[in-house]
């Protein structure tokens, strides 16, 4: 097992080297200036300067064969790759084009919105999605089966910017019970520690705020939660079906167990790891920004930013935040293939 | 042991009948079939695929999916009660206790995500009211008892780290676990080697002399029915055709398919050049079962009765001894009927 | 069939070891599945050769070696006097055709989409230019020669039994009128009144074809029936080789002895007078054979020297070959 995940942690690394490389590249792929075409034919001179030299671009892209001729070693690796990756090393992701602010900074507060969203979303996934599929599974062709399948199927369907209006119409606007976007209502403080609002409140002991971060991000939360939550539905309850056919269970039956034994203990398990690969994908998916949900719900995550930023042609953002949404990929991904050794005995073993 | 008559049957299976829906019409997988088992009784159930040797013992452990399956008619008795007539719940106290069954293949008979110690402790845990450790020092007895070495460090492997033979092993260790009265092994050594197949058969005969307990061995071998069982029953498309005790079965066999499915055997003995008796066709179709007797297409012996009557058993010259043939004692040469 | 015979098939020292790959990043090969571990022997013409074993013997991996379905590791196997090991690709190609295999699952080895009719030409198109009528004709020939009616050929497998299935591939394997026809498992996956058919049949087909059969099995009952010569395979070295009566009533190596003493009699009172051999524990691992002879690990006979020298293969009596230093 030990074995297993030392090779899987370090595969992370030649992965991510080309993230990077791949991230570097597309923006060379552009003709002409890459300069210019960052910032538009009209842009300013001084602007154009700066990017310029914010991205090297006098220096040659991968290595300066010209400074070896010289006998100058430093000078051959010093180039725009080098010098881009040797800034993401220390976290420096560059600057906005037009704000000129450090993207790093601005990361730091906006990516816990969209984690604290994602994972409520997830939870809300799992809680309502796992039960019901295996539920279903169990009660193949029932009532509860059928609407289950009819009820996914809507939930996968259903455009999410529709449904999300359609919530805010009935609970904001008609019912007043719920806000209408943003984190919170003006005028409450919570004192940020991690960033995570439900979180920093309940540590902080601010039970007003709670309340008002917990009545912001329902909709939200739930808006985001359909997709995710009928995938998984459907993938449990078929992953179910596969394995009550198998021949373990009737031997689990054959013993005498119960039904909730046989459903929760035998079958889930094995059950479970087509699963987490779905779980993995929308985890992902989630995390790299709800564009649709934060934009309807003025959610001030890295969903609705990079959006701007890409209709903005900030292009240092859209740069830096995808090479974010590529690791969080590459996280959940190696978090769902050591989860399959924890979950598989075989696997661990070779 | 099995003289029939003077004590008291561990099971009395009368018209057991299970059908199957299917898109294709109703599967008539059992079609009433009525027999008992003594205690301490050996039974072999022979016969090919689609005979509804399985299927009647999983209708016994009612182990049948319902729907698309249906025990419309019959009845168990075992233990002084019908099964057929018991709550679920107390069928499942019946199901791993009084009665265990062990299958076909151990591999996929296995949950592998859990040790093999596990689980056969559950059945302990269940049943017997132990809580882990009890459940675990029976668990690596029973281990002991059934031949795996190292059964201390076994109870902590997985199914994939056993060999087949040791898999069979310890699902027989599981199905013994709480000293049932009736083990039911459904083709145990089937997707064995021979030499492991020799070994389970052993051990198989070897407990039930140290424990007592009545087998119903499930198979389609005829040759490794002969060594271990007391008694046969021959069933063909959900029917009993003939049953008897072993030797009678062998030695004076009635049923004409029981007899083509004799010859069909090479045997140590034949002549060079030998050739097979093979049967010719195939069994019929479970869903257009014809009305006379299942065997009628494939018989040399048939006459009109067999096409139009269906043959019920009825008693041969043996003790025990029973057939379900209008022509068996025309057949064996006894004056015509 | 005498030793007179001539010699169709020679397998020389043959030899086919799987790697397995370790090493955390690389396919750094340390370790090999010796699954065919130096065997040697011959099939005589017109002969049923009856090959045996259990799990991990090789007796498969040795047969689809024969075919050059694998290449060999090392040694040779010569067929008709040709060397199979030393030809190219093409060249082999046309010998293919004289060596045919019929294959375990006759659910698995039918082409589920094709017509019985192209599943049966298949061959005829890869190595004849037969076309059209006489591409017909022979097709319904091959389905009356396996007693299958003509009319089926444009049904599909699916619409089968397994024994007619496995006729289906009989009909394929003949349709090139091989010399060899190697059997791999054809009968296992059938019920028992339908293998008595499908052998039937072989047996048939064998004497009005002049057929040479390897027939590979583990139901030692039906191999001896059919079989001229057995030989016996234990964790891929052959153990015993011979005559298929002395192998059953004479057996030499105590591994045979064991085995033959396991097949199930369907005779109740012979069953019960029979003395068992029983062997302990289990096949070991072709990834780690054991030292010395292979069988060292089971062998009630076992002494010091069975331990560090692997045994001698060699014919203790006519026609009759041995591995065994006890034999």
């Amino acid at each position: 097992m030990g074995r297993y995940i030392l090779r899987r942690l370090l595969s992370v690394i030649p992965t991510l080297i080309g993230v990077t490389l791949v991230i570097f590249l597309f923006q060379r792929l552009i003709p002409g200036d890459p300069a210019v075409a960052m910032l538009g034919e009209h842009a300013n001179a001084e602007n154009v300067a700066r990017i310029r030299e914010q991205f090297g671009l006098d220096k040659p892209a991968f290595l300066d064969r010209d400074a070896l001729a010289e006998g100058d070693l430093p000078g051959f690796f010093d180039s725009q790759y080098v010098r881009y990756f040797g800034r993401l090393l220390q976290f420096d992701l560059g600057e906005s084009i037009h704000r000129r602010i450090p993207i790093a900074e601005t990361l730091k507060e906006r990516f816990p919105a969209t984690v604290e969203l994602s994972l409520l979303a997830m939870s809300i996934a799992l809680v309502v999605g796992i039960p019901i599929g295996i539920l279903s599974a169990s009660r193949r062709n029932s009532f509860l089966d059928g609407a289950t399948m009819i009820g996914s199927l809507v939930g996968v369907s259903v455009p999410i910017f529709w449904l999300g209006i359609m919530e805010i119409m009935f609970f904001a606007v008609i019912m007043k019970w719920l806000p209408s976007g943003s984190r919170l209502s003006s005028g409450i403080v919570i004192k940020p520690i991690t960033n995570l609002l439900l979180l920093d409140s309940l540590l902080t002991g601010n039970w007003v705020g709670f309340k008002d971060a917990f009545l912001h991000i329902l909709m939200p939360a739930i808006s985001l939660a359909t997709i995710p939550t009928a995938i998984i539905t459907r993938m449990t309850r078929s992953s179910m079906l596969d394995v009550l056919q198998e021949d373990y269970i009737r031997t689990a039956s054959a013993k005498g167990l119960s039904e909730r034994i046989v459903l929760f203990r035998h079958a889930l398990k094995n059950a479970f790891l087509p699963v987490i690969t779905i779980i993995g994908i929308q985890a992902g998916t989630l995390l790299a920004g709800a564009v649709l949900t934060e934009t309807i719900f003025s959610w001030p995550g890295i969903g609705k930013w990079v959006y701007d930023s890409i209709l903005g042609r900030d292009y240092p953002i859209v740069q830096g935040v995808t090479l974010l949404i590529a690791i969080i990929f590459l996280v959940v991904n190696l978090l769902v293939d050591l989860s399959y050794a924890l979950l598989d005995p075989r696997i661990s073993y070779e | 042991m099995t003289n029939g008559t003077a004590m008291k049957p561990l099971m009395e299976i009368k018209n057991l009948t299970t059908r199957f829906y299917t898109q294709d019409g109703v599967v008539n997988a059992v079609n009433g079939i009525s027999y008992t088992l003594d205690p301490g009784e050996i039974l072999g159930v022979v016969g090919e695929s689609g005979c509804g040797k399985s299927v009647h013992a999983l209708s016994i452990m009612r182990l049948i999916q319902i729907p698309p399956g249906e025990i419309p008619a019959g009845e168990v008795f075992f233990g002084g009660r019908d099964l057929l007539k018991l709550s679920e719940r107390e069928m499942r106290m019946v199901r791993g206790h009084e009665i265990a069954m062990v299958f076909q293949d151990p591999m996929s008979s296995l949950n592998p995500v859990y040790t093999v110690g596990f689980q056969i402790s559950e059945a302990l845990m269940l049943h017997k009211k132990m809580n882990r450790s009890q459940a675990k020092v029976r668990a690596i007895e029973l281990l002991n008892l059934v031949g795996i070495p190292e059964a201390t460090k076994r109870f902590d492997n997985y199914p994939h780290q056993f060999s087949g033979g040791m898999r069979q092993r310890a699902m027989i260790a599981m199905a013994l676990s709480c000293e049932p009265k009736l083990l039911i092994a459904d083709e145990p050594t089937t997707a064995l080697d021979v030499t492991i197949q020799a070994q389970i058969i052993n051990l198989v005969i070897r407990l039930q002399e140290e424990l007592g307990m009545s087998v119903m061995w499930i198979t389609h071998d005829l040759g490794i029915v002969a060594e271990m069982v007391h008694r046969i029953n021959v069933m063909y498309a959900g029917f009993i055709i003939e049953r008897g005790f072993v030797d009678d079965i062998y030695n004076h066999t009635l049923h004409p398919y029981t007899m083509g499915l004799l010859g069909s055997l090479p045997s140590i003995d034949e002549a060079p050049g030998t050739k097979l008796i093979s049967i010719p066709g195939l069994p019929p179709d479970l869903i257009a079962l014809p009305e006379g007797c299942p065997f009628f297409a494939r018989c040399t012996y048939r006459v009109e009765q067999c096409h139009q009557e269906r043959p019920q058993l009825e008693n041969a010259q043996e003790a025990g001894h029973t057939v379900a043939c209008w022509r068996w004692r025309e057949i064996q040469g006894f004056g015509v009927a | 069939m005498n030793s007179e015979n001539k010699v169709l098939l020679q397998v020389i020292n043959l030899k086919k070891y799987f790697p397995v790959s370790r090493g955390l990043f690389t396919n750094r090969q340390t370790r090999y599945v010796k699954a065919v571990d130096d065997v040697s022997f011959e099939v005589f013409d017109g002969e049923t050769l009856g090959l045996v074993g259990e799990t991990g013997c090789g007796k498969t991996t040795v047969a689809r070696t024969i075919l050059q379905l694998y290449r060999p590791t090392s040694g040779n196997i010569i067929f008709d006097g040709i060397d199979l090991t030393s030809l190219a690709e093409n060249e082999l190609r046309k010998i293919r055709r004289r060596m045919q295999m019929i294959f375990q699952d006759p659910y698995a080895s039918l082409n589920p989409r094709m017509t019985v009719g192209n599943i049966i030409s298949a061959p005829l198109d890869v190595h004849t230019d037969l076309g059209g009528k006489e591409k017909q004709d022979k097709v319904q020939d091959l389905l009356r020669l396996v007693g299958l009616n003509p009319d089926f050929v444009n049904r599909y497998p699916h619409e089968f039994s397994g024994g007619q299935r496995q006729r289906i591939g009989i009909a394929r394997a003949l349709a090139l009128n091989p010399d060899l026809v190697i059997c791999d498992e054809p009968i296992s996956s059938l019920d028992v009144s339908i293998q008595a058919q499908v052998v039937n049949l072989l047996e048939e087909l064998q004497d009005r074809l002049g057929l040479t059969y390897i027939f590979v099995a583990h139901d030692l009952s039906m191999v001896r029936h059919i079989s001229d010569r057995m030989v016996v395979m234990y964790l891929g070295k052959v153990m015993e080789l011979a005559d298929r009566n002395e192998i059953y009533l004479r057996p030499r190596h105590p591994y045979t002895r064991a085995l033959m003493s396991a097949v199930p009699i369907p005779n109740p009172r012979k069953a019960r007078d029979r003395q068992r051999i029983l062997l302990k524990g289990d096949i070991p691992s072709p990834l780690n054979p054991p030292n010395g002879c292979n069988f060292n690990t089971r062998c009630p006979m076992a002494q010091a020297i069975c331990f560090n020298t692997d045994p001698e293969y060699r014919e203790i009596e006519p026609r009759h070959y041995v591995a065994c230093h006890f034999a």
